[in-house]
């Protein structure tokens, strides 16, 4: 797969779709992968399924709050710090990165580190969508420790956190982030390559510059850019489910960047004024949408929130009071709606008490 | 009664309104000082109404100066810039993005040094006064007078940017300072972005407002004199002369508020068809519709609340060439159409030739066009139609036609059918849709305070909020019947305690029109 600088909107625009209204803001991504690739460096992005089973990979991201990145931008240095720093504790040097997560800024992140020291990318990630824990991978669903995790900031303090309980280290490395100020970066999920092709959520970078792309074209040319996204979701490989769940505008929200997250909730109604209410709530992303209080769609299924007009992804920091939305269901690959799965990132992980179903059967 | 005045790229209108009514409106050329433009337009206005000058009540000029400078890249002065951040934010330095040649015009005077705020009130760094005052003295040895100054989560904490602009003041007295504390929310790229646009702008929103205000006072019209901001909102002329950058993309909304209000449709689609561009935009309710993505303006990203635009290459004053395919705009003679276009005698053939030819208006030499071939015309003519038409269908909400108001001084260019219109109204005046859309511009109220969630439940801080905002529209002359909170934003402010909450409302209303018994009989009179 190729991904030259005039793919980066429709490559970031796609991941901040697949990022549920997480995963940070993509723009900022963009920028950093753009100032990356106009200097000469080059992106070798490779099919997992030529990954050697020997080979030694490794995750990257941006870790806290998406709001605090806003702000604090995430450091390159910081960054390959964390991986080198993984590097020597575990005494072996990365052959390729593989991102953690395929939402929003975190898609672009390890592209940046990647293109800046000269290593191949694996196109797979380990959610499939962006989630707000580090535990939430499918990697360590699936039996990848992810110790040790690297965590690093801008003034090149380093903690590493060993922990043979996934979830452990990502309560202690929360600490850590919250300490640095809402934001850190991290190096975590040391794996070989048959582990990544065992564990991973595959094709994922190609698919978010597939769904950028249906959206950008249908825009240039006159075709209704939900037609066309829907169009694209429905043909992928596996085949996604997908689908409007609200047409309406914002009349409440609230926001909270509490413990390393954003938290709150939006609240819609028709474009009327009238009708049902609609409700989203997010822990930096959309994790569940209630219609008149009844579950439309719930994590692990991807909530998105897009421009109705335009079908642009609006992330759970830029939502604005009054503005007019469509919010839109997407089901996922079965990796991650397997028993194991769901009981690291279904339902009962965010504390909804309800059973995870594909949001088309909730309908009704 | 209001009187507005829109200073475009090519004309200069002015529109008296009042009593519920267009009482008169005009359309001159706009002048390259902008002040005299503005002197000819009020003047051919008032004409004879030399006594209306006493019974204006307010004076709101639009312009498109600042966004047409920067989005041309002309006028600009160059920029010092100050971010306190190190050693955090330092991978993507100020101005990323933004077009080589623009970064040119704006100089790449930047300066990062450490300081800025964690998102819970910790500073990054401590403030470093002797780095900052290193930063300002190279700026001052530049010869530089603009300087931009943002921090990391200035909008949570302002006191390194407002310690820098002190520094920047003692060091440089005459300095136009700008922090993005005052200018935009959080996202330190989309705010600091704004900062530095602002502050490329300062040398001419000095002359701009100051033609204005000597233009007025030698017309001897004292009423009080404000700009339009980009929501459609009044500002102060002084405050406007400081934050020119929140006069951008106000044409649109004047234009699409004036095309509402001329027509009395208020759900459809605008069409302003100027010299050298054409805006569609949306109209909900009445109001234009706001665009919900960040907007870039010249190739820069910003974060501010603007009218969804969708602008094409076509105008008056757009050039017809007929190569191998007949193609229009996005090139224009823009103000010297009365020179450079055949009917008046010029070499360059431009769309309003094509409408002349054509027979459906009669302006300028008819005879000098009269050699282009009838398939030409007619094909320009249908290139013209379907360049707009496409716009309206990126532009509408729904798949059913809609109401169409077409206003500007190019409105002719348009066949009186139009593939998605359901109705096309041309209502009077609208030549001057943005000036008397500019003197209507609204009132707004601001709230901005901090509330304390365990002294106060959130839904009762929000609604003490909201009625403040709401007060303030009615007291600073809004219609309290209308009146709409148009912005809504809560900053946790984790530092100073755990449930410090700032929020943030604005409401806006339409400016209360006073009824006087003079302009009553004057009216019947005029009319």
């Amino acid at each position: 797969m190729r991904l030259e600088i005039q793919d980066l909107p429709d490559f970031v625009r796609g991941a901040a779709l697949l990022g549920a209204g997480g995963g940070g803001d993509p723009y900022i991504g963009h920028l950093m992968l753009q100032q990356q690739l106009a200097k000469g460096c080059e992106l070798d992005i490779r099919s997992v399924h030529d990954l050697e089973d020997d080979a030694f990979v490794s995750s990257v991201a941006c870790m806290g709050a998406p709001t605090v990145m806003t702000e604090k931008l995430p450091s390159i240095d910081a960054l390959s710090l964390a991986l080198r720093t993984l590097e020597k504790r575990v005494g072996r040097e990365v052959s390729a990165i593989i991102p953690l997560e395929i939402g929003g800024i975190n898609a672009t992140v390890p592209l940046v580190l990647a293109a800046h020291l000269d290593l191949p990318v694996i196109d797979a990630d380990g959610m499939g969508r962006a989630f707000p824990e580090i535990q939430m991978v499918t990697f360590g669903v699936y039996g990848c420790p992810m110790s040790p995790v690297v965590v690093t900031n801008e003034r090149h303090d380093v903690v590493i956190v060993e922990s043979d309980d996934n979830k452990q280290g990502e309560d202690l490395a929360r600490s850590v982030v919250t300490q640095m100020g809402g934001m850190a970066h991290i190096a975590l999920y040391p794996m070989s390559g048959r582990d990544v092709k065992r564990t991973c959520v595959p094709d994922t970078l190609g698919l978010a510059l597939q769904i950028g792309r249906s959206i950008g074209a249908a825009r240039s040319s006159d075709v209704d850019p939900f037609t066309s996204l829907f169009a694209t979701l429905g043909n992928c490989e596996p085949k996604r489910d997908c689908g409007v769940l609200f047409d309406g505008k914002v009349v409440d929200l609230t926001r909270d960047t509490r413990g390393g997250f954003n938290i709150g909730f939006i609240k819609l109604r028709g474009l009327t004024g009238g009708g049902s209410d609609f409700e989203v709530r997010y822990q930096n992303e959309y994790t569940v949408a209630l219609k008149d209080g009844k579950i439309r769609a719930v994590v692990p299924d991807i909530i998105s929130v897009l421009d109705r007009e335009t079908a642009e992804p609006v992330t759970a920091e830029q939502v604005k009071y009054g503005q007019r939305v469509k919010v839109i269901g997407i089901t996922v690959p079965r990796v991650m709606t397997m028993p194991e799965a769901l009981a690291t990132f279904g339902p009962a992980a965010f504390s909804i008490s309800a059973e995870y179903r594909p949001f088309p059967s909730f309908c009704g | 009664m209001q009187l507005g005045v829109d200073v475009g790229g090519t004309n200069t209108d002015a529109a008296l309104v009042g009593n519920g009514g267009v009482i008169a409106s005009i359309k001159t050329p706009t002048t390259p000082d902008v002040g005299s433009g503005i002197l000819e337009a009020i003047r051919k206005l008032l004409g004879d109404r030399g006594g209306f000058g006493d019974h204006i009540c307010t004076v709101v000029v639009g312009t498109t100066q600042f966004t047409n400078a920067f989005v041309e890249r002309k006028r600009l002065n160059k920029v010092g810039v100050i971010r306190l951040c190190l050693p955090a934010a330092s991978d993507l330095a100020p101005m990323p993005g933004w077009p080589e040649v623009l970064r040119q015009c704006v100089g790449d005077c930047v300066h990062l040094v450490p300081g800025g705020y964690e998102f819970d009130g910790r500073e990054i760094s401590p403030f470093d006064e002797g780095r900052v005052l290193d930063a300002v003295r190279s700026i001052k040895a530049s010869g530089l007078r603009a300087v931009a100054i943002s921090s990391v989560c200035s909008p949570i904490n302002a006191e390194m940017e407002h310690r820098t602009a002190e520094i920047v003041s003692s060091e440089i007295p005459d300095a136009a300072i700008t922090m993005s504390s005052d200018i935009g929310r959080i996202g330190l790229i989309e705010r600091e972005n704004a900062t530095i646009m602002n502050a490329s702008l300062a040398e001419l929103s000095g002359h701009v407002v100051q033609a204005i205000r000597e233009a007025l006072q030698s017309l001897a019209i004292a009423a009080p004199f404000y700009l339009s901001q980009n929501d459609g909102t009044l500002m102060q002329a002084d405050f406007a002369e400081r934050y020119p950058v929140l006069t951008f993309s106000s044409g649109p909304t004047n234009s699409m508020r004036g095309a509402a209000y001329l027509s009395g449709v208020k759900n459809g689609i605008v069409v302003d068809i100027g010299g050298t561009t054409t805006d569609v935009g949306a109209l909900v309710e009445g109001y234009p519709r706001e665009s919900s993505v960040p907007v870039d303006i010249g190739g820069v990203r910003t974060n501010f609340r603007m009218p969804d635009v969708v602008a094409v290459g076509l105008g008056g004053g757009s050039i017809v060439t007929n190569g191998q395919q007949l193609s229009i705009g996005p090139a224009s003679v823009g103000y010297r159409l009365t020179k450079e276009a055949r009917v008046f005698g010029g070499e360059t053939l431009t769309a309003t030739d094509i409408v002349v030819a054509a027979g459906i208006q009669d302006i300028g030499d008819r005879s000098r066009v009269r050699r282009l071939k009838p398939k030409l015309i007619d094909t320009a003519l249908r290139l013209m139609n379907t360049m707009v038409e496409h716009a309206i269908d990126t532009v509408k909400t729904s798949a059913g036609d809609v109401p169409v108001v077409l206003v500007g001084g190019g409105a002719i260019l348009v066949s009186d059918k139009l593939r998605g219109a359901e109705r096309i109204v041309v209502p009077r005046h609208s030549g001057e849709a943005n000036a008397i859309g500019a003197a209507m511009a609204q009132v707004g109220g601001v709230v901005d305070r901090v509330f304390r969630y365990s002294e106060i439940a959130r839904e009762e801080a929000v609604n003490l909020a909201k009625s403040e905002a709401i007060r303030r529209v009615i007291k600073a002359g809004g219609e309290e019947a209308g009146v709409e909170v148009v912005e809504f934003e809560e900053i946790p402010l984790a530092y100073s305690s755990n449930d410090s909450v700032r929020v943030r409302v604005k409401a806006v209303s339409d400016l209360r029109t006073q009824s006087s018994g003079y302009l009553d009989s004057q009216r019947r009179r005029i009319n």
